[in-house]
């Protein structure tokens, strides 16, 4: 077998007294679809943060490519093909929606494109996404959910190897959910290996090859959907009923 | 661009009614309009108290909190730097919720132990679902009679949405609360709901009640997914 694109060693993160990481351990292979499910405050945005380079575990190694990146910067990680969406967006609010994709679009390009170029280029991943009209508006006027097609666009157009989605479903109608698990099978298809952070079960279970359970800055479980799903410890801390 | 066009509804003291529609369709900006942050064009917004009709058109939305009138806002709008218990403090900034301000305290510590055991912490750094307890928490502290929610169950575990659903109902049986709700987790949100009407494009396109939503079209082809 070949070895993981990414793979999280016995990572652990401390804020002050609170463990929020106590020696984690996640992989995910070239192409594949890993849902990372559990709790709210279980440590699973703080485990994407370690990864893409906002925060530096006390302990532990992160792999990616066979290079441990645990050091590395997150601009750096960026260019290596990590990306990742935020719960909260934060775009260049003075600049519009297409502006605002053109920047990870010309750093992802070593800068070396031409603006008209990553204009175009910007535009294609907004008609993917589905919001193409809202291209030339600033980011204030939009409403929270076409905020987080946006942030879905950014990571785009950084160019990832592996797409990192953190809560990206959430305040999304079904018929919405069912529109973005439509695109991100797709960018799947084409070889961008994904990792899911979500509590719309529907689009999890329904995405994920894998699935890895954290509770308490812990794993728990790791499987398939229906084996997550009938694991009666996942159950009690996170399904519920 | 028009938001809403003609939008009537009502509801009665005491009921739970949730506002269903997908994204875009102007739930928010229905919210915000009841609570003055948006004006609109036309139109009126009765509120009545003690048999006394006020029309809240034009009136600031400090007013309209004052009149017993809150929302908990969509994305929560925490104060970040501040603490758990300062940020329900701040809830608690109208002369009536002031004289309530230790008993819908501790009352909010009941409801949600979390945020009794994490008082001291700073609002920022606590989990999306514990932010979302306190933004809800925060409302209760302004002693409302009307509580507009703008999509609760947002980036909840599961468990914690079923839960978060029980702990409005109670909130809402305890404090005789009227409860308008949008929210996207279509049958949490009709376990507590009495009725709801459904918005396409800024119109008022259904009303009914839970049984009447569950069958209807617009909300198999919206929420229900396939």
């Amino acid at each position: 077998m070949s070895q993981p694109l990414l793979e999280v060693q016995q990572v652990f993160k401390n804020f002050g007294g609170f463990a929020a990481l106590s020696g984690v351990n996640i992989y995910v292979n070239p192409g594949e679809r890993l849902g990372l499910i559990g709790p709210n405050g279980s440590g699973k945005t703080t485990m994407i943060n370690c990864i893409s380079g906002l925060l530096t575990p006390e302990k532990g190694k992160i792999i990616f490519e066979g290079n441990d990146i645990t050091q590395m910067t997150p601009h750096h990680r960026a260019r290596a093909g990590i990306m990742r969406t935020f719960q909260i967006p934060k775009p260049f609010n003075s600049m519009t929606v297409v502006e605002n994709l053109c920047i990870p679009l010309e750093y992802a390009a070593e800068h070396k494109t031409s603006l008209s170029v990553a204009e175009e280029e910007a535009r294609k991943i907004l008609t993917l996404i589905g919001i193409e009209a809202l291209g030339d508006l600033k980011p204030t006027g939009l409403t929270q959910v076409d905020m987080r097609k946006m942030e879905l666009a950014r990571s785009l157009a950084g160019r990832p190897k592996l797409l990192i989605l953190d809560e990206v479903m959430a305040g999304l109608s079904g018929s919405e959910v069912d529109e973005i698990l439509e695109i991100l099978f797709k960018l799947n298809e084409q070889g961008i290996t994904i990792i899911m952070i979500e509590h719309v079960m529907r689009a999890v279970l329904g995405f994920s090859k894998r699935i890895s359970v954290l509770n308490t800055g812990l794993n728990i479980a790791e499987g398939t959907p229906d084996e997550i799903l009938n694991n009666p410890e996942v159950e009690k801390v996170y399904l519920g009923e | 661009m028009k938001v809403l066009h003609d939008v009537s509804i009502e509801m009665t003291e005491g009921e739970t009614v949730i506002l269903l529609g997908t994204n875009g369709n102007g739930k928010s900006t229905l919210i915000k309009t009841i609570m003055g942050i948006v004006p609109p064009n036309q139109g009126e917004i009765i509120f009545e108290s003690e048999g006394v009709q006020i029309n809240l058109v034009g009136k600031k939305p400090q007013e309209i909190v004052n009149m017993g009138i809150t929302m908990v806002p969509e994305g929560r709008r925490l104060f970040p730097q501040l603490t758990v218990e300062e940020n329900l403090y701040l809830g608690a900034f109208r002369r009536e919720a002031r004289q309530n301000l230790e008993r819908n305290l501790s009352y909010c510590f009941e409801v949600f132990p979390r945020l009794g055991e994490r008082r001291t912490q700073l609002a920022g750094s606590m989990s999306g679902g514990e932010q979302q307890m306190l933004a809800l928490a925060r409302a209760i502290m302004s002693s409302p009679k009307i509580l507009l929610i703008d999509e609760p169950s947002v980036g909840l575990a599961p468990i914690l949405v079923s839960q978060l659903m029980t702990s409005i109902k109670e909130m809402k049986e305890n404090l005789n609360l009227t409860v308008l709700m949008t929210e996207q987790n279509f049958s949490q949100a009709t376990k507590i709901a009495d009725r709801g009407y459904i918005i396409v494009h800024g119109k008022i396109e259904f009303r009914g009640s839970n049984v009447e939503l569950s069958g209807n079209e617009l909300v198999k082809q919206y929420y229900l997914g396939t």
